[in-house]
């Protein structure tokens, strides 16, 4: 196994390379002085400043040089400061955010993990028993309906559900408030005595011992928790009953029976564990989805998070900002699909053991 | 069974192959594709969604006779009713610059009068309209999509098979690598870039699905490329000594393509998906083009009195769900006939 994982962590810088020369290619197609966002804040109007952020940024070198710079970028010799350099965690500078890129998504980033934990763990503690469920009770009325909902659910387009969901919880019920809390919990967040442990909004409720406020917060994220996770509760669902179907069939259960175990322990010991390799590969795959699902899902609740800000700076045609998030969502990708590739070497024992 | 029947007299091979009636199609297709055929043509969900699928494809044929656009040279502009903001109900009368009269109209409605069937949008443009012409924007993004990721990925796929090596390692983690960016994101991007330098259109975002869309069918192909490279018939073309491209566009690539041209036609559903999440963002296509994302896009400011305008949402949002369930229908049934677990059965 150890050396199946040293093999995968070496592909992590082939893969970061891969990425960065894929945005890199993408900036490409901006002029030299819409690049120039990177390095300075305001593009000068007049032709010759705009000349001179050119030659000194290099924007007007050689590709290589070009990739290299924006990489590290570049120390200005008078102040030593460094400006730009992805690589010291300078994305550049946001036109609609009226931020650098970097600070955009640190203020932005808790709120979408915040909402992802709650969209993530309901479905991977509840779906996946009740795939099991609904694979030991095969044909039984889970076993269709969640059929018929993963068909349905998929077809659904995030935003036509979201929006159906605003309509009825919101406009109709007025259950579930759009946006992140209200302005109540806004003052007592901003109050001296809550203390900010996490970053994240509802943990920090808790570990303050705010309950009002953690309540508030769940209810401006019920619908967008729905949103993001119904396709996963769908998918989830499926590959843990069908998963679990396949094993159940497998002759070592048969054994496992003929010696007399509880069927309890036949489908919580011998085969939930190897019905779960699937799954591991499935969750790997939700991240991904997730991280495109926000975009949508924040845009339609007005929900402040990562998501929302690139949908507005696309919408405004701001590249510089986009493509600070893709790179900060590879990043995230890459460490998430190492993560899943590791977890699934020590659930699967062919791969634990070769 | 060749080696178990003596050369000469192969009546047991006869006999064993024509113990079943072999038809036309199956003979056409190979035993193998006309199983999947036939598994799509006998399970209940994929006739709904062959049936939904046909519906669809009827409309968009039929739009210039169902809701006959007022510029024939421009029809996939939304024609609107003036242009105040506030979305008007359904089945109200068209006011100025009625578009003409479809035939079918005086005869179900008993009015020589337009009116506004589902209402109008934000801006009155009249929504169905928008999601009648709207279908021909479905089917052009989606087959244009799809043929286009499709060939890219079979050239790719195949490249990287029958190469192998080096060459398919490269090109497998350039796949990877296009695979690190979330979809929807990485399309967003690059229409945000494509989009001031080509001009409002249905192409930004159709170029941006296409760049980052191709990836699956690179590696579905690969993987049935390298499972039929390694057959008899193939080995036996080689020691007779066929050259290699003719080994592989005669021999290699017609055996494996039909399970990656069946899922890429059932992709077509898919594309429509992310195309409209694309417009709903405001990506691609000019204000009041026939696309059901954007219509249903105008929604977005009317949210806080939904309830008195749901037909904003609830109609262009029936025609995608129903489009795209159509697609998802047949690839569901698929998935259970391409399951290696059923081969052999029908």
């Amino acid at each position: 196994m150890l050396t199946y994982i040293i093999r995968r962590l070496l592909m992590v810088p082939l893969l970061l390379f891969g990425v960065t020369v894929l945005i890199f290619a993408m900036l490409q197609f901006l002029s030299p002085i819409e690049r120039s966002a990177l390095y300075v804040r305001d593009i000068p109007r007049n032709d010759k400043a705009v000349e001179g952020i050119i030659k000194r940024y290099k924007l007007d070198r050689p590709m290589h040089e070009q990739y290299w710079f924006w990489l590290v970028g570049t120390v200005d010799a008078s102040t030593g400061k460094r400006a730009g350099g992805i690589l010291f965690g300078d994305f550049g500078y946001s036109r609609t955010g009226a931020e650098p890129v970097a600070t955009l998504i640190r203020n932005r980033f808790p709120n979408t993990l915040d909402l992802t934990i709650w969209a993530v763990a309901p479905v991977i503690l509840v779906g996946i028993w009740l795939g099991v469920q609904a694979a030991v009770h095969q044909n039984s009325i889970i076993d269709q309906a969640a059929r018929i909902f993963s068909i349905v659910g998929t077809s659904f387009p995030t935003f036509v559900f979201g929006l159906l969901m605003l309509m009825f919880f919101y406009v109709k019920l007025g259950w579930f408030p759009p946006g992140r809390m209200s302005d109540a919990s806004s003052i007592i967040v901003r109050s001296e005595e809550f203390h900010t442990y996490t970053t994240l909004l509802t943990f920090d409720a808790l570990l303050n011992g705010r309950f009002d406020v953690f309540l508030d917060a769940l209810r401006h994220m019920a619908m967008p928790i729905l949103t993001l996770s119904y396709i996963s509760w769908a998918t989830f669902l499926r590959v843990t009953r069908s998963s679990m179907l396949e094993t159940l069939r497998m002759e070592y259960i048969t054994t496992a029976r003929a010696k007399g175990l509880s069927e309890h322990d036949v489908i919580f010991k011998h085969a939930q564990p190897n019905a779960m390799i699937p799954v591991v590969t499935l969750a790997g795959f939700s991240v991904i989805l997730l991280l495109g699902g926000v975009v949508i899902t924040e845009t339609v609740f007005n929900y402040p998070g990562i998501g929302q800000a690139a949908a507005i700076a696309a919408a405004q045609l701001d590249v510089i900002t986009v493509l600070g998030f893709a790179l900060f969502n590879g990043l995230i990708l890459i460490v998430s699909n190492l993560v899943v590739d590791v977890l699934y070497a020590v659930v699967d024992p062919r791969v634990r053991l070769s | 069974m060749a080696e178990t029947t003596p050369s000469g007299d192969n009546t047991l091979l006869r006999e064993t192959v024509s113990a079943r009636e072999i038809g036309r199609m199956e003979r056409f297709l190979g035993p193998e594709n006309y199983r999947i055929v036939m598994g799509l043509l006998k399970t209940p969900a994929s006739i709904a969604g062959f049936i939904l699928i046909g519906f669809f494809i009827l409309i968009a044929l039929a739009a210039p006779v169902i809701a006959p656009p007022v510029n024939a040279k421009d029809p996939y502009k939304i024609p609107r009713d003036g242009f105040k903001s506030e979305p008007q109900p359904m089945g109200s009368l068209w006011k100025t610059k009625q578009p003409p009269l479809p035939f079918w109209w005086e005869s179900i409605m008993g009015t020589d009068q337009w009116t506004h069937i589902l209402g109008t949008s934000q801006g009155q443009y009249d929504v169905f309209y928008g999601i009648i012409w709207g279908t021909r924007t479905a089917f052009r993004t989606g087959l244009m999509v799809t043929i286009a990721t499709f060939l890219i990925g079979i050239i790719v796929g195949s490249i990287s098979a029958y190469y192998g090596g080096w060459v398919d390692n490269v090109i497998m983690r350039v796949v990877d690598v296009f695979m690190t960016l979330p979809f929807i994101l990485a399309a967003l991007i690059l229409a945000t870039i494509l989009t001031p330098r080509i001009g409002k259109s249905l192409y930004p975002a159709i170029i941006a699905l296409i760049t980052f869309g191709w990836m699956t069918y690179a590696r579905i192909i690969r993987g049935d490329i390298l499972s039929i490279k390694e057959r008899d018939y193939i080995m036996a073309a080689r020691v007779i000594g066929v050259k290699d491209s003719r080994i592989l566009f005669r021999h290699i690539i017609p055996n494996a393509i039909f399970p990656t041209l069946v899922l890429a036609s059932l992709a077509v559903g898919d594309v429509v998906l992310s195309f409209a999440a694309l417009s709903f963002l405001g990506i691609g296509t000019e204000v009041g083009y026939a696309d059901w994302g954007q219509v249903l896009s105008f929604a977005r400011n009317w949210i806080t009195s939904l309830d008195t305008y749901w037909y904003i949402i609830v109609w262009p949002g029936l025609a995608l769900v129903m489009y795209v369930m159509g697609f998802n229908l047949v690839g569901d049934a698929l998935r259970d006939v391409l399951d290696p677990r059923m081969r052999g059965k029908t």
